[in-house]
């Protein structure tokens, strides 16, 4: 088929960005949307020109680098998909498809479709985490977790950090993502120490990340590609307010 | 080069024990004097990050990502081994050390494996305490299942993202760390070079692959955690970054590499589907659990639909070859009976390079619900990727590059042959020998990460005395100009060709010839391409723009040109090896019903390969392997 593609470019951080068109013959339906912006690049490269920057790594879903808005949707808004496991049997001969980076200030472009998003790293350092060192931990069985709190913690362990909750979000805000850290805790004994000090110390980093606030309209929900769901932001405002009130 | 393996004397089971109590203590008030570069955040960089800083080194840690949290390690999805026994069927560490000895078709190093299979026990404690999700009975005790090659459930796991639970557990442990100001992250950094002072290894060159900036970082000791080789073959389950450039480089500045050859090729992955292709896809190795291998028996029934053909004319050929093990047979064995077959003409889809795995009567027996429990995430990302919906149609699979054992030899204390260089998880060429079995590969990382070089970089630290060394001695001066000039000349070649389309070439050669079969003569082709396409590279090279910049074409390339090097060192070593063992199947040496052949009284050692420059034979170094606890057999899964 052929496309129009509609790729932001921006040279750096501070650069000024434009959108930008390039035309594509030959795409396959068989093709992974990255696998058509990979032919993209090899005939900008045989032109001399320079190649579109965009993150992807593990191409299978589960790394969480790959985060491009296509045609308006983070991730192209199919369900439970990365943009790395987008195919082109999903687009139609003529097409134009708009390709724009993550938008929110908390995560700044570096290069076209590159974004920062070291700011979800340094909410993790400050408590996306059970205090325990290595070693001198009891025996893995020596507490039994019921399955459904399991399969609960679990659920929201799946989140993969890509942040597309955050582009979805008309406020750029990170709920979806720093809940399903502390929901995925807060079900288990292990997390349950730290459970009201864990919420109170990321929602603080959260806020001076610059990230949104939730106005519940749960854009994130249905962006998020592994599913994660808004419950987990119900609870973290309970744990929230509840560290607030009782341990102030 | 010297090659003192430093295991400990007396009997196996005790060896650890006792090598930790003979090891030096660092002081506690005198850990914080002592630096440590990590480079690499997967489950080893980041496991031995978090546990270096929580006994108080200062730690660098470094990863190419935008985050620790997007290593590969996050791709597995099996599950790791360990030697618990919960579900009391017999197991025990010496069975996890016997299989994994035999598994590795008895190309590995005895102490190295019993430790292993000693510390398993105490990673899955660790990560429960950290509160990773592995799955529970209902009576909240943890879950296992029985895994490629063993014929115990040992094997614990998270849904299919358990290498995604175990990395997000040592990156929460990393980031507690970096939260404390124990470990500076660098993110977005590329080790191009290492610093060797005085024999010891000292830094690292790093370019910054935002700025493009090259920077030079100094420790006490370097730890390499870069993970594996496998996109030599350009199409492989590897992420795309991964790279051979951080262990490649140590080799060019004197650390052995201790027997490339051994590749693994994983069994279950989606078959290629066009030219465009820019990795292949694993499909989870526990999928043959339920799973059955087939290919239709004759020829022409292999472009009918999959549902047409009967029963009696399909060739279910692992449970035919293989009637102990079955759809169960290690990798190694299961990926070269699909080539087989396929080599045959029977090999089904566009390409008639795959085999079904069907899970019709996996359905019939168990009901959709309960596979849709077991597999329900794999199921769906199989239909996402091929259109294909797996309840009603069997997958089609085939082999692919997936692990590689070899990498740069380490002695018992996970010490290269540069002192001070340790190198961790699939880096290293320990423990797997010539295969590796299922769920084993995060056992390993998080083994030497957590549990192993803690202890002993201390005793390294302990035991000599060190010059100071700042990022302004000469030798820092002399790398970083080395590595500018390098760049410069990647960028001024302004040929025609792409950094991905050299890959792409390379890839090819080697698949074809040093892939899941070589021969002599393969590898003799391979050794006179891989130079010839070498120096087209360097001649007709196109990268645009400039160093100092975020340039994608620019990393790439660098880390191409390191393969076409390194390339020519696994031939070699797949040449030297004339027998068949593990992932390094010699088509000469096979027995008359198609097996590998080892040669035990010819090749019962590690090579291990020293740097003679660009172009010229390695030498050949050898560590003889004793096994003095598992008694050398064939390895046979009849």
């Amino acid at each position: 088929m052929k496309l129009t593609l509609r790729i932001w470019r921006q040279h750096h951080r501070t650069a000024k960005g434009e959108m930008v068109d390039y035309h594509l013959d030959d795409v396959s339906e068989h093709m992974s949307f990255l696998e058509m912006l990979d032919v993209l690049n090899e005939k900008l490269l045989a032109e001399g020109k320079d190649a579109i920057a965009f993150d992807h790594d593990c191409r299978e879903g589960i790394c969480g680098a790959c985060s491009l808005v296509i045609n308006g949707k983070p991730h192209g808004g199919f369900p439970n998909t990365t943009t790395c496991q987008v195919h082109m049997r999903h687009f139609n001969d003529g097409d134009v498809v708009t390709v724009e980076p993550w938008r929110a200030n908390a995560f700044p472009v570096l290069k076209d479709l590159v974004v920062d998003r070291t700011a979800f790293d340094r909410v993790m350092h400050s408590g996306g985490f059970v205090s325990v060192n290595t070693g001198g931990t009891p025996d893995a069985n020596a507490i039994p977790i019921a399955k459904n709190e399991a399969d609960i913690a679990m659920d929201a362990a799946a989140c993969i950090g890509c942040g597309a909750c955050v582009a979805a979000c008309k406020n750029a805000s990170a709920m979806l993502f720093v809940s399903a850290k502390i929901g995925q805790f807060r079900h288990l004994p292990q997390g349950k120490v730290e459970q009201l000090d864990r919420a109170k110390r990321l929602v603080a980093q959260m806020d001076a990340e610059g990230f949104g606030a939730c106005t519940n309209t749960y854009d994130c929900e249905g962006a998020c590609p592994k599913s994660i769901s808004a419950t987990f932001i119900a609870e973290m405002n309970r744990d929230f307010l509840k560290g607030n009130l009782c341990e102030p | 080069m010297k090659l003192d393996a430093k295991v400990p004397s007396g009997p196996i089971a005790q060896s650890w024990d006792s090598h930790r109590f003979e090891m030096k203590l660092v002081n506690p008030a005198n850990k914080r004097k002592f630096s440590v570069i990590v480079v690499g955040s997967g489950l080893a960089g980041a496991s031995a990050s978090a546990s270096m800083a929580e006994l108080g080194y200062e730690v660098d840690c470094f990863c190419f990502s935008d985050s620790p949290r997007r290593a590969h390690s996050i791709a597995a999805q099996g599950g790791i081994n360990a030697a618990k026994t919960y579900p009391n069927d017999g197991d025990s560490v010496w069975r996890l050390f016997y299989d994994t000895v035999k598994g590795g078709d008895f190309r590995s190093r005895e102490a190295n494996v019993y430790r292993l299979a000693q510390v398993s026990n105490h990673i899955i404690d660790q990560c429960v305490a950290q509160g990773v999700p592995f799955a529970r009975e209902y009576g909240g005790l943890l879950a296992n299942r029985s895994f490629g090659g063993a014929q115990v459930s040992r094997t614990f796991y998270a849904r299919g993202q358990t290498g995604q639970q175990l990395l997000l557990g040592a990156y929460s442990a990393l980031c507690r760390q970096i939260g404390v100001g124990k470990v500076k992250m660098h993110p977005r950094a590329e080790m191009l070079d290492l610093v060797v002072v005085n024999g010891q290894a000292r830094g690292i060159i790093v370019r910054n692959l935002v700025s493009g900036r090259l920077e030079r970082y100094a420790a006490n000791a370097v730890v390499l955690a870069t993970g594996g080789y496998s996109n030599v073959f350009y199409l492989s389950t590897n992420a795309k970054a991964c790279n051979v450039t951080a262990a490649y480089r140590a080799y060019k500045r004197g650390a052995g590499f201790a027997n490339p050859c051994y590749t693994q090729i994983h069994p279950t992955c989606i078959p290629q589907s066009g030219d465009y292709q820019s990795k292949l896809t694993l499909m989870s190795e526990s999928l043959r659990n339920d799973g059955r291998v087939w290919v239709p028996k004759n020829q022409a029934d292999c472009g009918k639909a999959p549902g047409s053909i009967a029963e009696n004319d399909r060739d279910y050929y692992l449970e035919r070859k293989y009637p102990s093990f079955g759809n169960l047979a290690p990798r190694d064995i299961s990926s070269r009976s699909a080539k087989e077959v396929c080599d045959e003409g029977r090999g089904i889809g566009p390409s008639g390079y795959g085999v079904y795995l069907d899970f019709s009567e996996a359905i019939g027996r168990l009901g959709q619900n309960v596979i849709q429990e077991r597999y329900g995430n794999l199921f769906e990302m199989y239909e996402r990727i091929t259109g294909d919906d797996p309840y009603q149609t069997p997958m089609r699979i085939y082999p692919a590059p997936h692990y590689t054992m070899g990498g740069l030899w380490v002695d018992y204390n996970l010490m290269s042959t540069i002192e001070g260089l340790h190198v961790i998880g699939e880096a290293n060429f320990s423990d797997h020998g010539a295969n590796r079995l299922g769920a084993s590969a995060l056992m390993q990382g998080l083994a030497d990460g957590y549990f192993v070089l803690p202890y002993t970089i201390g005793h390294y630290f302990a035991s000599q005395k060190q010059t100071p060394v700042t990022i302004e001695n000469a030798a820092f001066d002399n790398v970083e100009k080395e590595t500018t000039e390098r760049i410069r000349k990647l960028l001024s070649i302004g040929g025609n060709r792409t950094p991905d389309s050299f890959h792409r070439e390379l890839g090819r050669i080697m698949w074809n010839q040093c892939g899941m079969a070589r021969n002599e003569k393969g590898l003799r082709a391979a050794l006179q391409q891989i130079p010839a396409l070498r120096e087209e590279f360097w001649k007709n090279l196109r990268v645009p723009g400039c160093g100092e910049d975020f340039n994608i074409a620019l990393e790439h390339a660098g880390r191409v040109a390191d393969f076409l090097e390194f390339a020519e060192v696994m031939c070699h070593d797949a040449l030297e090896r004339n027998e068949s063992c593990g992932g390094h199947f010699r088509e000469e040496y096979q027995t008359d019903d198609g097996e590998a052949l080892r040669n035990d009284d010819e090749y019962c050692y590690s090579s291990v390969w020293e740097y003679q420059g660009v172009g010229n034979t390695p030498a050949l170094h050898k560590e003889s392997l004793t096994f003095d606890n598992v008694k050398l057999a064939v390895r046979s899964y009849k």
